[in-house]
């Protein structure tokens, strides 16, 4: 790994070339940014605190040395001014902390744990005191996480030390809002200190006597061992200290508890220790007593411990599903219980059981295709199916209980809401099977004067949709298709009439498309559906958005229609027309009505056939009237711009669309292009705003318009690259920079080697994103596939970058080419970093190819064969590695030609990893194969 | 802490913001495939032993190379692009070297060829009989030698399903045709071999040819040959538009600028020359192609070349006619009629390299 660091200022696009810089790559905070300890540091700062106030104060002026000292004395007075109501006293206050702080870390941190810990002091003050010095040691973002952590490592273990036995301290203290905020500083200090095999005996010193504690001290420690499980991963804990926990954890939740404080404490931390319980999970008795003691719990008198303790049944339900047929039918009974008649706190989370339940097994079905084999990790019990003749009438009865305006309140959540969600997963989890007990209690209730009656029975029918069989589901839905139109149009109550209209979307979701033999929508009804769609648009905004929503599917329903003619095209006119007015509503900010117009509108777009491109060509200079319209609004409040930008972000996704359905066609195309000036001109507008999603959306658009415009495109290059590089800087919405990254290919593919003049900035700044530790990880393959996409367009001119690209090539290679023990989401990252690397090098050796300046790329050609390799020899790799690698090898012989030809013959991928691939199962993989065989046999036969 | 409990509801999976995304980074990698396969489809310059290649022609391309770009092109032009695709066998009117070594032969199925461009599985209620692939998905198969691309075609064109009857994906039903290498037992076989279509002689393949260049620089060999008699083709002898054998033989030349009449090769024969008032009075046009029948003066030759032709204008030939015939056409039709190329002559071939390799060969002395 090349390991001189640079961090640049701004280089210009003009002298990168020059410039001998040398990169670091920084791309797995996890591998490659190893906490070190700082021995060096440890030593320098081994003197006493007060000591080291002086030494360190020395340097400093005589009023900033009495500034700290005074400060650490009024520590209590500015803690309690910094939550002044007067905002100028507040001030004040956050500015004298922010300077201690900054003169003197180690003793304002001891200040501030010595005021917690100290029971004279206030509580408001001992409260902000914890949370201060919390946020001194952890942060969201990754990158400040890493600096608070390496800050704590290398404090003088003294001042460590003592701050330590304050926290521990505090766990006694009369005062609960003391003693919680000290859990939760220990758990930080703790996620940072056990990993390094820190503070060994804290664990100990908590359990120690735990059961001659008072009361209010065990409750404070065994919810602080709960915030240090939540904190710290399983493996930094050794077996005899989880054992310990989880022994005081489930004796605290026992009934012979008779403090309710020390119970729920007790019952919380439970749920964040069940992480670390692997093994007693495994052991019969042990689990029989967790399972039994967590049972018991949910039927305490005390509600927030009957929550808890169902809160840890819904975690034990997906940590350890293959555990829990012993107990599955006591389970069901306390669930249907609680459900029935517990508060909806507790029957929520009783609900939740059931959905968890049906996650793991919709997981485990879809993943074995329904037949579970002997080598399988999960079997698949059938829970759900063992339960649901009384599980399905449990959650029925739940439907009846909705909240009158629920479908107004975006957040929203009660048990029919609920219960509801949990039919429609129970009916994805069992199929076929759902249906026969649903049905009658929708005859029952469909047709009843109470509101609630029908809107049961409605949403139970749109619940069942997905899951069961077509077969089962078409002949109920053709009966049931021209009940739920007329009830759109006449249902009197407005939530019958949402879930009337969310359920026709389900049934075009499902059960409309062109994999499905019967059609349920014909010649004989398309006309009175869309009808009654459009007419019901113009109804209340909940109801309008779900018409919308239902209108997204039916249009779906036809993508695959071709370029011939498609059912729609009569209507075409009349539901754009229809959607645009949604878009003008007065109300159309109220529900995502506005967004689910335009949404809609999008997928009709997508759905629409060459009939009717001409009308999708005149919908250009509407949307594009709309977009400037938003650009020149001026005087906005924030609020107003927020939604500006919203709006903006909308029409970007729109003509984003359009751009991409009508540049894809070679006609369209052509009369297209006379706009391209003034929405060019547009997006760039857009970038003036400070919304991360409109940047995105007009980004993506552009990446359209290259691909659409091809080498023409260069004319916008001069303006258009100052955002180009914004958006690779914009490391804090790493959305809109992966986006960029990707319009940075599309315009190498349309601009080939037009492009030239603006690769130094483009790859200054690709290897700065790549060099960077606070852009998230999932940018960088994309990165590298960039490089290839810019070596694939400027051919042997990337020769200068390639003293960049490929020592990081290299060394990112290096580091995925061995992850053994990583976890699925490490091996999936992995898998994608490689393919990035891969198809750098794809692009680059054929970039090169029958160039005069092929011999540039020997000296890499033993790494390259290597990697793939150890690719080979890991075993690991997916199937789109596998392709992308064997084609480099490929590329590799088809470029370096006879000069690689030895190289080639001695590594293992051109025999044993080609002749797999050869014969693989995935014609892709064998495609590329055959390729690599031939281009290898040209190598190899001069 | 527990997490939330809500979940998504009467919300539809996917968001169509993501879904917007998702279609971006869809239509992104599909165009970085694509150039990535296109850049695989240049043929590489590199040749140890030798310079360089001169830069291809203005006509060549890689637009123009690409089938892909191609399959797009209508009508007219369509019609020229493929037709200068289709590899135009030569006739056989002398047996090749070294048969049994370096050439394939199949029986050649009666019917007309065409080139067949399919995308994504789907063509556009009969049976195509395969012959020849020139590119295949991933890459062209220009560049590659016959006996790659027949090894190709046989397994890629079962993978796909295209053998399988006729589908709502492919009304048309692909099979390839049996291949033999064309030493005494497989010419045999594909000479009297049952087959499953109706045959028309012989098609002769050298191995080592690539496709686009069936004639190689220099002028020599052919490298795809086509033969027949009356055992193995119905239409030994060409006929008229009505299906008779017309009593003389009759060819298709093109008149050029300078009143020439000569054949489709490159570079053509000239069969004879018209008058310019001959030209006005038939109200023909340079790059007009002609009909004639051969008359009882026959071809005559010297030292090999064509000296005259006893040339009769019968009138201009069917538009549907793309090409003046070849050379080696009406050479061969001629000695079908006089003099025909037999299947024992070919037979014999074989026979003659393979009892020369059983000479001892000659040594050369040094000593």
């Amino acid at each position: 790994m090349i390991t001189a660091i640079i961090i640049l200022g701004r280089t210009t696009a003009t002298h990168t070339h020059t410039a001998t810089l040398h990169w670091r790559l920084c791309l797995l905070p996890t591998l490659s940014a190893r906490v070190s300890d700082s021995p060096l540091l440890s030593s320098f700062f081994f003197v006493s605190l007060i000591g080291f106030l002086i030494t360190r104060s020395l340097a400093r002026s005589p009023s900033q040395l009495a500034n700290s000292i005074q400060m650490a004395m009024e520590v209590t007075q500015v803690l309690l001014n910094a939550q002044a109501v007067d905002g100028t006293v507040r001030k004040q206050a956050e500015e004298n902390l922010k300077q201690f702080q900054e003169q003197n870390l180690p003793s304002f941190l001891f200040s501030l744990a010595g005021e917690l810990s100290n029971d004279d002091k206030p509580v408001e003050s001992r409260k902000l005191a914890g949370l201060i010095l919390k946020n001194a040691l952890d942060a969201k973002e990754q990158h400040r996480k890493l600096e608070l952590v390496q800050r704590w490592l290398s404090l003088d273990p003294s001042v460590k030390t003592q701050i330590k036995a304050c926290l521990l301290k505090t766990l006694s203290s009369p005062a609960l809002d003391a003693r919680s905020t000290a859990s939760q500083v220990i758990a930080k200090v703790a996620g940072i200190e056990l990993p390094h095999k820190q503070w060994p005996e804290l664990i100990g010193s908590l359990l120690s006597n735990i059961h001659q504690l008072p009361g209010n001290t065990r409750q404070a420690t065994l919810e602080t061992l709960g915030y240090i499980c939540e904190e710290v991963s399983p493996d930094a804990v050794e077996q005899d200290h989880v054992n310990k926990i989880l022994t005081a954890v489930v004796q605290g939740m026992n009934s012979s508890e008779s403090n309710n404080d020390v119970r729920l404490a007790a019952t919380r931390a439970l749920y964040n220790a069940l992480g670390f319980a692997q093994a007693n999970f495994s052991n019969d008795m042990e689990r029989d007593y967790i399972m039994r003691v967590v049972c018991e719990a949910t039927l305490s008198p005390e509600l927030r411990i009957r929550q808890a303790a169902f809160e840890c049944l819904v975690a034990i339900s997906s940590t350890y599903y293959e555990k829990l047929a012993p107990y599955i039918h006591d389970i069901f009974n306390i669930t249907a219980k609680a459900v029935k008649e517990d508060d909806e706190p507790v029957a929520l989370q009783a609900i939740e059981f059931w959905s968890s339940i049906c996650d793991e097994e919709i997981d485990i079905l879809e993943e074995y295709g329904g037949d579970f084999t002997g080598d399988s990790d999960v079997p698949c019990f059938y829970f759900v199916k063992q339960a649901l003749p009384v599980l399905v009438p449990m959650l029925l009865e739940t439907l009846l209980k909705q909240d009158e305006d629920q479908d107004q309140d975006e957040g929203a959540w009660n048990i029919a809401m609920a219960g509801g969600t949990c039919l429609g997963l129970v009916a994805r989890t069992v199929g076929d099977d759902v249906v026969p007990l649903v049905m009658p209690f929708i005859e029952e209730n469909i047709t009843k004067p109470d509101w609630r009656q029908r809107e049961a029975a409605t949403y139970a029918f749109g619940s069942i949709l997905e899951g069961p069989s077509p077969d089962k589901l078409i002949p109920l839905v053709n009966i049931a298709l021209n009940f739920m139109l007329t009830a759109l149009m006449n249902d009197p109550n407005n939530h019958v009439k949402d879930t009337t209209a969310w359920t026709l979307g389900r049934m075009f979701e499902f059960l409309h498309g062109s994999a499905l033999e019967t059609p349920i929508i014909t010649q004989a009804n398309i006309q009175q559906i869309i009808n009654v769609l459009l007419q019901s648009m113009k109804d209340v905004p909940n109801v309008a958005e779900k018409a919308c929503g239902a209108l997204y599917f039916l249009a779906q329903g036809y993508e695959d229609a071709g370029s011939s003619s498609s059912p729609l095209t009569p209507f075409f006119q009349e539901i754009v027309q229809a959607l645009l007015t949604v878009t003008h509503r007065e109300d159309a900010g109220e529900s995502r009505l506005r967004t689910a117009a335009y949404e809609t509108l999008n997928e009709v777009v997508r759905c629409s056939t060459d009939e009717t491109a001409s009308m999708v060509l005149q919908l250009i200079p509407v949307i594009m009237m709309e977009l400037h319209q938003t650009l020149e609004a001026q005087k906005l409040s924030s609020d107003e711009r927020e939604k500006q930008n919203e709006l903006q972000g909308l029409l970007c996704g729109c003509l984003q669309v359009i751009i991409q359905k009508l540049g894809s066609s070679e006609q369209s195309r052509y009369v297209f292009m006379q706009y391209a000036d003034q929405m060019m001109a547009l997006f760039l507008r857009v970038f003036a705003s400070r919304s991360a999603t409109a940047h995105e959306e007009a980004m993506l658009a552009i990446g359209a318009l290259a691909y659409a415009t091809g080498a023409d495109f260069v004319k916008y290059m001069p303006e258009f690259y100052r955002y180009l590089e914004m958006g690779l800087q914009n490391f804090e919405d790493y959305q809109v920079c992966a986006i960029t990254v990707g319009v940075v290919g599309d315009i190498c593919r349309a601009l080939e080697d037009k492009i030239l003049p603006y690769c130094d900035g483009i790859m200054t700044q690709l290897l700065k994103d790549l060099s960077s530790n606070q852009l998230h990880r999932s940018v960088k393959p994309p990165i590298f596939s960039c490089f290839g996409d810019i070596a694939l367009a400027i051919g042997e001119n990337f020769e200068k970058y390639l003293i960049y690209a490929m020592p990081m090539l290299q060394s990112a290679a290096e580091l995925s080419a061995h992850i053994s023990g990583a976890d699925d989401d490490m091996l999936e990252y992995t898998n994608s970093l490689r393919n990035g690397i891969l198809e750098a090098y794809s692009g680059i050796f054929q970039g090169f190819k029958g160039s005069s300046k092929t011999q540039l790329l020997m000296p890499f050609a033993p790494h390259v064969l290597q990697f793939l390799d150890s690719l080979y020899m890991e075993k690991d790799m997916d199937d789109a590695v596998s392709k992308t690698a064997i084609g480099v090898l490929g590329d590799l012989a088809d470029t370096l030609g006879s000069n690689a030809g030895s190289l080639i013959q001695q590594s293992v991928s051109s025999k044993d990893f080609l002749s797999e691939c050869l014969s693989s199962d995935d014609h892709l993989i064998r495609e590329s194969a055959e390729w690599a065989k031939l281009a290898i046999s040209r190598a190899i036969s001069f | 802490a527990p997490h939330d409990l809500r979940r998504p509801f009467k919300r539809a999976a996917i968001s169509d913001q993501q879904r917007r995304r998702e279609l971006s980074l869809q239509r992104q990698a599909q165009h970085r495939r694509d150039a990535q396969h296109q850049a695989r489809c240049l043929a590489s310059f590199l040749n140890p032993h030798s310079e360089p290649e001169p830069e291809p022609e203005p006509e060549d391309s890689p637009k123009e190379l690409d089938v892909r770009h191609a399959s797009k092109l209508k009508g007219a032009e369509a019609r020229k692009w493929f037709a200068r695709q289709l590899m135009l066998p030569e006739w056989m009117i002398d047996v090749p070297d070294q048969l049994p070594q370096d050439w394939y032969v199949f029986a050649r199925p009666a019917g007309k060829r065409c080139f067949v461009v399919s995308s994504n599985g789907t063509t556009a209620d009969q049976t195509y009989y395969v012959i020849d692939m020139v590119c295949w998905r991933e890459y062209s198969l220009y560049d590659c030698t016959a006996e790659f691309r027949f090894f190709w075609l046989s397994s890629k064109l079962a993978e796909t399903g295209a053998c399988d009857p006729p589908s709502q994906y492919h009304r048309y039903r692909f099979s390839p045709v049996p291949v033999y290498n064309c030493d005494q037992a497989g010419l045999s076989a594909a000479y009297t071999g049952a087959v499953p279509y109706v045959k028309d002689g012989l098609l002769f393949y050298n191995k080592y040819d690539l496709f686009f260049c069936s004639v190689d620089n220099a002028g020599n060999a052919p490298l795809a040959l086509v033969w027949k008699d009356e055992n193995c083709s119905q239409y030994v002898i060409d006929t008229d538009s009505k299906g008779q054998v017309p009593s003389q033989q009759q060819v298709v030349l093109e008149l050029q600028d300078n009143g020439n009449l000569s054949t489709s090769d490159d570079p053509p024969v000239v069969f004879g020359c018209l008058d310019q008032a001959f030209i006005e009075q038939a109200e023909s046009r340079s790059g007009n192609l002609l009909r004639f029948a051969i008359g009882d003066g026959g071809l005559s030759f010297v030292d090999g070349k064509l000296e005259k032709a006893d040339l009769h204008y019968l009138g201009k030939s069917n538009r549907a006619r793309a090409f003046a015939d070849s050379y080696s056409k009406v050479m061969f039709q001629y000695m079908a009629r006089h003099s025909p190329l037999r299947i024992d002559d070919l037979l014999a071939s074989i026979n003659s390299l393979s009892d020369q390799e059983n000479k001892p060969s000659d040594v050369e002395m040094v000593g």
